[in-house]
């Protein structure tokens, strides 16, 4: 039997996921709740908006909450889960830690422009600071290095603030 | 008008319920007050579209101004943002 637009979207999903250094909600009934909501967004958007939050419909104005969406990294190291809970830590597959329902922290309207330039290279002022893998050099500019490396796979520990 | 849906259930207070027909927490909400058998009305946001959806998010917005779902409002006083039982239940009391 063909399988649905919903089954490949889930394996897709757990295949990309596993092979960055993330993890999918191991609650298949859960998890697959979302992926349900993520193929009716493709469909009446043309994109993957995410499944918890209001899409306008028009991309340019979505484009942050497109999923994987922009908040996904810091609600992981924050809270051990994204906002919908389709990507959770370690923490929680292991049961340490109990998933639930987590602020927002889409800023809201009028309020998504933040241009805090506290980071500098050679006088520039950036946004972000830049972390680098010690192990093979991977850079990122983002609040705090990914739990795992996406190119190499060792632990958020291995990096080193490079800018 | 925008489309407000009815489910019958003891008429605990007037709750309304903000939510998204794809959002989880939304559903996980909605099973709590279908299983707690809760009057209750609700909309889906997403399924609205130009002026109604505008006039529904400017009401959210007096309430909860992060327009994030899920939102209760309990007894056009309270509200409780996103899937948190024990604060419906408080505000129930």
């Amino acid at each position: 039997m063909p399988k649905t637009a919903e089954e490949n979207l889930f394996e897709k999903l757990k295949t990309d996921a596993a092979r960055g250094g993330y993890n999918l909600n191991p609650d298949d009934e859960f998890t697959m709740a979302l992926v349900e909501g993520l193929v009716k967004n493709e469909s009446r958007y043309g994109y993957q908006a995410c499944p918890c939050r209001l899409a306008s419909g028009n991309r340019a104005e979505d484009l942050d909450i497109i999923c994987p969406c922009d908040y996904r990294d810091p609600d992981l190291d924050q809270y051990d889960a994204c906002f919908c809970g389709l990507y959770v830590s370690p923490k929680i597959i292991k049961g340490e830690k109990k998933l639930k329902s987590i602020p927002d922290r889409r800023p809201a309207d009028n309020a998504k422009d933040s241009s805090s330039a506290d980071f500098t290279t050679d006088g520039k002022k950036l946004p972000y600071p830049v972390w680098r893998c010690k192990v093979c050099g991977y850079l990122c500019a983002r609040d705090e290095p990914p739990a795992t490396c996406p190119i190499c796979k060792v632990d958020k520990d291995r990096f080193e603030r490079f800018i | 008008m925008a489309e407000i849906k009815k489910v019958p259930g003891d008429e605990k207070g007037e709750l309304f319920l903000f939510a998204l027909s794809t959002c989880i927490w939304c559903r996980k909400t909605k099973a709590f007050l279908d299983e707690k058998n809760l009057a209750y009305s609700y909309v889906f946001m997403d399924e609205l579209d130009g002026k109604d959806r505008e006039e529904m998010r400017a009401k959210l917005k007096d309430w909860n101004p992060d327009c994030s779902y899920p939102t209760l409002v309990i007894n056009n006083s309270k509200c409780v943002v996103g899937f948190d039982t024990d604060a419906i239940l408080k505000e129930l009391k």
